[in-house]
């Protein structure tokens, strides 16, 4: 009688062990993805803002530039793909496909990072730093170095991140589900690098 | 269990692939003369779509509970909205500088 009662109070909203279905490892790497997008977004709101509020823009970026960003596009979206890859060969318990998936995944992230270094050196090179730049308006140089570095950053951390799982997945420490978790991490990186490319490369394209 | 398997690997380059094209739809488009607003217009348009796919497929929220959906989308969607309110000061800095 008691359990027939617990039965039909049961429903998505009702609280009890697992309200939305997933575990709390998961629903905390959720909760941090939804922070850290806000705070992506006040970067790229801000760098809206000043482009806005700028009478000449700079637009620096050659037909060379969008095309090593567009490549850089493509090895993030191939990590992406490569990961979920991963996470659908931890669920079936294949630990040696699992590895090579993200060590394939951990690839394209160290690709894009060597290119995205490569285009910072140039850009510093002629002369952009976060205070100054050659054609004029110097919060180019901020908003520019202050958002590519922040999700750099977050490359980093993900290549670091899905190393040590693949490595403890490997050895059989860490469960399919923390592969799982880390696989939302390196997408919403790839997510992000999404409204990066057209707000800052595509829409400052030399024409 | 396999032909599971392999309909979720072709689901999975399927979404990849859409995702390239879109890419590559972006990528001519920059190209085009058009005026900044409507550019930005276009790409945040095609930037959303990829967004949906990377959402649904990668991350797999199609197949989560419609309750963590609720949760995660519409707070972070309204959170942006409230961003935007500093554009109407950075229209009124251009005036001041123009």
């Amino acid at each position: 009688m008691a359990e027939m009662a617990s039965e039909t109070r049961v429903s998505a909203w009702g609280g009890g062990g697992s309200p939305f279905g997933v575990s709390s490892k998961k629903f905390g790497m959720w909760l941090f993805l939804m922070s850290d997008t806000l705070t992506f977004t006040a970067f790229l709101i801000a760098y809206s803002y000043v482009r806005l509020a700028s009478v000449e823009w700079p637009r620096p970026f050659g037909g060379m530039s969008i095309f090593m960003a567009s490549v850089m596009t493509l090895c993030l979206l191939s990590s992406s793909l490569t990961m979920v890859m991963a996470v659908a060969a931890a669920k079936r318990q294949q630990i040696r496909q699992t590895v090579v998936w993200m060590v394939a995944t951990i690839g394209g992230g160290v690709l894009f990072m060597i290119l995205h270094i490569n285009e910072w050196l140039t850009l510093i090179h002629e002369g952009v730093t976060p205070f100054a730049n050659p054609w004029g308006v110097p919060l180019f140089g901020a908003s520019f170095f202050t958002l590519t570095g922040l999700h750099m950053t977050h490359v980093t951390g993900g290549v670091i991140y899905l190393a040590i799982v693949a490595f403890g997945f490997g050895k059989g420490k860490f469960e399919a589900e923390d592969v799982e978790v880390s696989g939302l991490y390196w997408h919403f990186v790839d997510l992000v690098w999404m409204f990066i490319f057209p707000m800052v490369y595509l829409l400052s394209n030399q024409m | 269990m396999s032909s599971d398997h392999d309909n979720h690997n072709r689901l999975y380059l399927t979404v990849w692939s859409g995702l390239l094209i879109l890419t590559v739809v972006e990528v001519v488009l920059a190209y085009q003369t058009l005026s900044v607003a409507l550019m930005l217009g276009l790409l945040l348009m095609l930037s959303f779509g990829k967004t949906g796919l990377i959402l649904a497929y990668f991350m797999h929220l199609r197949y989560e509970r419609l309750s963590l959906v609720l949760t995660i989308i519409p707070a972070v969607a309204f959170c942006i909205a409230m961003m935007f309110i500093v554009f109407p000061d950075g229209l009124r800095l251009l005036d001041f500088r123009q």
